[in-house]
């Protein structure tokens, strides 16, 4: 049976806002209230949510707008720009005549961002892309987080012996630099023959799950510990300790009384793990041990844009901007849920 | 037989050997310029790093480090330092003359030349040409050792038990006379020119019998005296060379020639356009190319090769151990896309079959095109390849196209990943990179699929393509060096192979005839996809005169003259 505490479960008193009268309201909807007033936050949750939407309507824009095969190659194909056909990948001049040159951003429907030295459509290849990145982004921080809460839940409520060995096994992985870590999961994923085998589980080498699991477990001690350390302090709350006294088992009393005061924590931590997990996500694509090919994530067509940065720079501008944005965007809404759910900031709204 | 990576080492080797001979006169003892230049100054040339592997001669397999070894070291016989075919042709270096081959091509007796010294000090003697070639196999680690010099009377014993090799019978020297004798367990008509390679240059008696970090004194024009992968490699003049053979080794025009590493691509070639370097051993980035071309035009100097680039079938596994897979796969590609990748019509030429044009045994050939009999690719023919695909079945089986981070190899393997998902299979690319991507191909352990590859000649031999690459011998199970790597064994064509290596031993002319016959039946049988045969840039600063290119050691650093 859940205790009421007033102050554990967040409920308070607010009067100001109710002119007056004491009306209860739950922490949540306080919170909501103060995300709401957070002109900031809401600007930049909105730019996130165009950037995924936009990012998911790739296929339709490769279909109906650009009308092009974002994943094939295009190196003899040509366009037609005002009347006149134009080579996708065109011949250098000079005396020599050496060299290919992709065609650069035309501002058209088609090759609108110009195209790549396999000449693909670099507009549709940066919303796929974008597509790709969110879903590791979110993916693993949403794995990371699930993983990190189970553990920390139970290392934080038993303590002795299960904490220890499960704080140590995080220990373990948090000594490991992030991205070596990271690099060598992947080198040995993606060179095996057979991609990876686990049980009935079977991801070949290309599988966007192999990313996303890496980055997903690489972050694991990074959301475990200030989880843990909540809930050590939570577990010898006075609340707590009546629900034992009243016989509540153990499962009822992380979900009920635990876990409810600590999914604050993992909210706030959420869109700041994205943000992360989606840099790394880029950053290993980029080192080619990411998103493989012909899969494109905005890491993957950095690195392609790479080799053309002299002669068609917007191949690898475009995904930069991107990433720029979206991880902005997830930052300044990280923060603006952190003042919205940070416990002191109800002592501000109270006052 | 090497890959791109050894070419290209190769070719900084040629370099170095160029610049060391533009360099060619010290100011303590000042050689006369060479017939193209003027001789001193300081050559500086740009790689983006050392030669991979051993700087020692007798185990180092690269065109960058063979471009330098060419200048400071001679064999009994050489490559004539010329342009154009006539650079293929061999010359005596240190040898007063090529021997002809007695008792059925398996005795070769040479006479040294005499005067010549190392750049120690040290008389050149017939003993010295023994100790080279019984170090040669004591060190253990040279790459070819056991498939090359074996032949030797006694080297596959030094093969098996390298610490105490003993060429007695193999190599019959008399220093009085200045001369040696190499008897042959069997006649190969490629003695010669394995000879004429860094593997065999003469090495003073005394030299350490293990790896060494510098190359060790030479009899060339030049010497090593600095040699750190981390900066720079520094060759400067053998004050005791005196030119013998203007063909075999002539005298270089630069006192000093130092490549350094360290720089990207991109850096390189503006160093070179500013004038801060003089040669870039690295090809300039594609990015580059149009810029070069148009601004910078006459300092850029674009010569064929004899080499191949490919990507290899796996004969041995599914999908491509079935012939149509393979045939069909072939019909389907755009060589000309391909082409585009590598940099444009101007810098590759499509091709179907093993051997480069202008080589010996090479005669047009190209099967898989839209309307073939000319010889030549004109156009992929995608109704053909789909129905061979279809009669195979193997349609929707899974394919993973192998090949290196290197931007052109890897922008190639995309090109095959599309075009396979198109044929119906279920294509991945597996970049990996390129210091693994050749010898993981390579160890059959790995069931590689299709990988690509690139071979630039050893010495101008047809077996050096055909038998080397896709002989029976050269696919050795489990290893990573295992140059075959279509796993391709064909027995009437080996023994195709055989005849002609045998013939050629005394019909040089017959047996590139029997080449030709061979190269046809290997391309009939689809082991890879032919891609292209490159051509080679050298983009050099504008105080560089004298370019010359060798077919064999290309851009010949010790003829540029910078002053």
């Amino acid at each position: 049976m859940a205790v009421f505490e007033p102050e554990a479960e967040g409920i308070v008193f607010d009067a100001e806002e109710t002119g007056g009268d004491i009306v209860g309201r739950s922490p949540w909807a306080l919170a909501g209230r103060r995300l709401v007033r957070n002109k900031l936050a809401l600007a930049a949750l909105a730019l996130f949510v165009l950037i995924v939407a936009v990012s998911f309507a790739a296929p339709l824009y490769s279909n109906y707008v650009a009308d092009t095969d974002p994943f094939a190659s295009n190196i003899s194909g040509t366009v037609t720009l005002n009347g006149k056909t134009e080579p996708v990948l065109q011949q250098g001049g000079g005396k020599l005549g050496l060299g290919e040159t992709p065609i650069g951003p035309t501002w058209h429907s088609k090759y609108f961002l110009g195209a790549d030295n396999q000449g693909r459509d670099v507009a549709a290849r940066v919303l796929y892309g974008g597509r790709a990145s969110l879903e590791i982004g979110i993916g693993s921080a949403l794995l990371a987080s699930a993983i990190a809460l189970v553990f920390a839940l139970v290392a934080g409520f038993f303590g002795g012996w299960t904490d220890a060995i499960i704080s140590r096994v995080m220990d373990l992985i948090w000594a490991f630099p992030l991205y070596l870590l990271a690099i060598s999961l992947a080198t040995v994923l993606l060179t095996a023959p057979n991609g990876l085998k686990i049980g009935f589980i079977h991801l070949s080498a290309g599988s966007l799950w192999v990313p996303l699991l890496i980055i997903g477990l690489v972050y694991v001690p990074y959301i475990y510990r200030p989880i843990r350390g909540q809930v050590l302090s939570l577990r010898e709350k006075e609340f707590v300790e009546a629900g034992i006294a009243q016989g509540a088992s153990n499962f009822r009393l992380i979900f009920n009384e635990v876990l409810p005061n600590v999914a604050s924590t993992v909210i706030v931590l959420m869109p700041l793990m994205i943000a992360t997990t989606i840099l790394t996500e880029s950053a290993l694509s980029y080192l080619s041990i990411g998103v493989q090919p012909p899969q494109a994530s905005w890491g993957t067509i950095i690195e392609d844009g790479q080799s053309l940065l002299y002669t068609r720079p917007w191949v690898a501008i475009a995904p930069g901007i991107m990433i720029v944005l979206t991880v902005l965007a997830l930052n300044v809404l990280g923060d603006g849920l952190r003042d919205a759910l940070d416990p002191r900031s109800k002592v501000r709204v109270k006052g | 037989m090497r890959s791109r990576s050894l070419f290209s080492l190769l070719v900084v080797a040629c370099l170095a050997a160029l610049v060391l001979t533009a360099c060619g006169g010290s100011s303590k003892k000042k050689s006369s310029a060479t017939s193209s230049g003027n001789a001193g100054g300081t050559l500086m040339t740009v790689a983006k790093g050392a030669p991979s592997g051993s700087p020692d001669p007798q185990i180092n397999y690269t065109l960058q480090e063979w471009q330098l070894l060419v200048i400071t070291h001679d064999g009994l016989v050489g490559f004539k330092r010329a342009s154009g075919t006539e650079g293929t042709k061999l010359v005596p270096d240190l040898a007063t003359s090529v021997p002809k081959p007695t008792d059925g091509g398996k005795t070769y007796t040479f006479t040294l030349r005499k005067g010549i010294k190392f750049s120690d000090g040290k008389e050149l003697k017939a003993s010295d040409v023994k100790y080279t070639f019984e170090r040669l196999f004591k060190i253990g680690s040279s790459p070819n050792a056991g498939t090359w010099y074996n032949v030797i009377v006694g080297g596959d014993a030094c093969v098996k038990s390298p610490k105490t090799c003993n060429l007695n019978q193999g190599v019959v020297v008399d220093d009085a006379k200045g001369t040696v004798t190499f008897h042959l367990t069997k006649g190969d008509p490629e003695f010669l020119d394995k000879l004429a390679v860094p593997f065999a240059f003469i090495l003073p008696t005394g030299t350490p019998n293990k790896e060494v970090q510098i190359p060790p004194p030479g009899t060339g024009p030049y010497k090593f005296v600095e040699y750190n992968p981390n900066k720079e490699i520094k060759l400067v003049r053998n004050t005791n060379f005196k030119e013998w053979s203007k063909d075999a080794q002539p005298n270089g025009n630069p006192d000093v020639i130092i490549q350094k590493f360290g720089l990207s691509a991109e850096a390189e070639v503006t160093q070179v356009e500013n004038g801060q370097a003089d040669w870039m051993f690295d090809n300039p980035p594609s990015d580059r190319l149009s810029e070069i071309s148009t601004k910078h035009a006459d300092q850029v100097h674009v010569n064929p090769l004899t080499a191949v680039w490919y990507f290899a079938f796996n004969v041995r596994i599914p999908p491509f151990n079935n012939l149509k897979a393979r045939q069909g796969v072939n019909f389907a590609t755009d060589r000309n896309a391909l082409v585009k990748i590598y940099g444009g019509p101007n810098l590759a030429v499509p091709t179907c079959q093993i051997l480069p044009p202008n080589f010996p045994g090479y005669k047009p050939y190209c099967p898989y095109t839209k309307n073939p009999g000319s010889g030549k690719w004109t156009a992929p023919d995608m109704a053909k390849a789909k129905q061979l695909i279809a009669a195979s079945g193997t349609k929707g089986a899974s394919v993973k196209v192998n090949t290196d981070t290197v931007e052109t190899d890897k922008a190639l393997g995309l090109y095959f990943v599309g075009l396979l998902n198109q044929l119906g299979y279920k294509a991945t690319l597996q970049a990996l990179s390129p210091d693994i991507q050749y010898p993981y191909c390579q160890n059959s352990k790995n069931q590689v699929q299709f990988c690509w590859s690139s071979w630039y000649q050893d010495y101008p031999a047809a077996s050096d393509f055909l038998n080397i690459l896709l002989g029976c011998g050269s696919f050795i199970p489990n290893s990573n060096a295992s140059p075959n790597i279509a796993e391709f064994c064909n027995k009437p064509i080996q023994a195709q192979m055989d005849q002609a290596l045998q013939q050629g031993i005394t019909d040089p002319t017959g047996a590139n005839t029997k080449w030709q016959a061979v190269d046809k039946a290997v391309t009939d049988q689809a082991p890879w996809v032919s891609l292209f045969n490159p051509k080679y840039i050298d983009f050099l600063s504008t105080r560089v005169k004298g370019y010359q290119f060798s077919p064999q050691w290309y851009f010949l650093l010790a003829q540029a003259s910078v002053k």
